[in-house]
């Protein structure tokens, strides 16, 4: 039977997934119950869409699903979280490639790192998660969110920069303390 | 390769993005100087650290549950689950067996309450009205949020097999608000979402079938007005909580 056989299908190809789902969510709605809601929201779209699902990377095709999701309950819950504009210089942060940051990074404890990554604007933050965490390629992490390579390129490296700054500042700071 | 060069690729040397040649380039650069070498490590350290910190959150086992079982729901004939730890098996005993009985009842149902059974119009009224209050219902308005008809109608590129026509009605009074994804009749399809004050009005766009009729048409449904016309090989239907006349105003803008 059709139906039964999209079921057995969607259950094979994406449920598999689920976890990469809530974690993106998790990250994007930085909240557990709202990624709980965007989650569950993504995967019903998936499934009402699975039909138009040919193939192809099915952890980036459902991403693709639970990031416009999320981020479509962020411009209706906390517009001001994507309405924010970076510009280049403004988000531009000393660069610290002389600096010995390496055995600090390495004392930098779960709860900092966490606040570090919460803290990042979700551009920025989602290209951590999608690479860092989920290990995806830039092709990949530029076609599922829509965007060139480049881009990808250029938010993951301000990205990295801002991580270790504030992991940095955090560090020193609790040193002094 | 100069320092400045290493600055720009670092990150997709670190991440093992590059050709071969590059990489062999970058290494080089790299044995040699100091600075590009500590900003390679660093790039690699916090890596390291994100990946060691125990930052990915696994979805919560009664949330993995809920979802299977409104994708039960979703497919309408399932039967509910029970809120057991039940083996997958047990499950697609369920469905093997659920679907073709519910299915049956459903047809039963549908042949009772209508006289000669519903019409392809009638039904796809009804999913049109569905997809409309869902889209209201669960923040999904729109995919592409913009009044721009040339932000709009590139964004489907690729994602339809077909181009909507998309136009901005904000000087006639009905803004475009954006665009989304939909599935009707077993097809993706393109809505655009108009806005008229506090009324939304979404209008459902995919290639008419060869023999449509081109009479326009009109209905109400729970309450919900609804226009469907065919035009240059499209079908439209749009759909509003907004009065019949404003509706019709807004359709003869659009056509």
């Amino acid at each position: 039977m059709e139906e039964q056989d999209k079921q057995a299908r969607f259950e094979a190809t994406i449920m598999p997934h689920l976890d990469a789902a809530y974690n993106l969510a998790r990250w994007l709605t930085r909240n557990e119950h709202d990624a709980e809601d965007v989650a569950q929201d993504a995967v019903l779209r998936a499934f009402k869409f699975f039909g138009g699902f040919h193939g192809g990377n099915s952890r980036s095709w459902l991403l693709s699903i639970v990031r416009n999701t999320a981020y479509t309950w962020l411009q209706k819950n906390r517009k001001h979280e994507i309405a924010t504009v970076f510009s280049e210089e403004e988000h531009d942060v000393e660069d610290l490639a002389a600096n010995p940051e390496v055995l600090l990074l390495r004392k930098a404890d779960h709860e900092e790192i966490m606040r570090a990554v919460e803290q990042l604007p979700v551009e920025f933050r989602e290209v951590i998660i999608l690479r860092e965490l989920e290990g995806m390629s830039y092709k990949e992490i530029a076609e599922m969110s829509d965007v060139p390579i480049g881009t990808v390129m250029s938010r993951l490296a301000r990205a990295r920069k801002q991580l270790q700054q504030s992991l940095g500042q955090r560090l020193e700071s609790g040193v002094s303390q | 390769m100069n320092c400045e060069e290493i600055e720009a690729l670092k990150h997709a040397y670190a991440d093992r993005e590059l050709d071969l040649v590059r990489t062999t380039e970058i290494e080089h650069h790299l044995s040699d100087c100091r600075a590009c070498s500590q900003a390679y490590e660093n790039i690699r350290a916090l890596s390291s650290a994100l990946k060691s910190s125990d930052l990915y959150f696994k979805a919560p086992a009664l949330l993995k549950r809920r979802i299977r079982e409104s994708l039960g729901a979703e497919n309408k004939d399932a039967p509910t689950l029970q809120r057991s730890n039940a083996p997958t098996l047990f499950w697609w005993q369920w469905l093997k067996w659920g679907i073709p009985i519910a299915g049956t009842a459903l047809i039963a149902f549908l042949l009772a309450t209508s006289f000669i059974g519903p019409s392809t119009d009638e039904r796809l009224a009804q999913e049109v009205t569905a997809n409309h209050v869902r889209s209201l219902m669960a923040n999904h308005l729109t995919d592409v949020t913009s009044s721009d008809q040339h932000t709009v109608k590139p964004w489907f590129d690729g994602k339809l097999d077909f181009a909507p026509p998309v136009k901005d009605l904000a000087a006639q009074g009905f803004p475009l608000q954006g665009g989304r994804l939909d599935y009707l009749q077993n097809r993706p399809v393109a809505a655009l979402v108009y806005q008229r004050h506090k009324h939304f009005v979404n209008v459902f766009i995919w290639p008419a079938t060869r023999n449509s009729s081109t009479t326009e048409r009109s209905a109400v449904r729970q309450g919900y007005n609804l226009i469907h016309w065919n035009e240059s090989g499209m079908t439209f239907w749009a759909v509003s909580d907004l009065n019949p006349v404003e509706l019709r105003e807004f359709v003869e803008l659009i056509k």
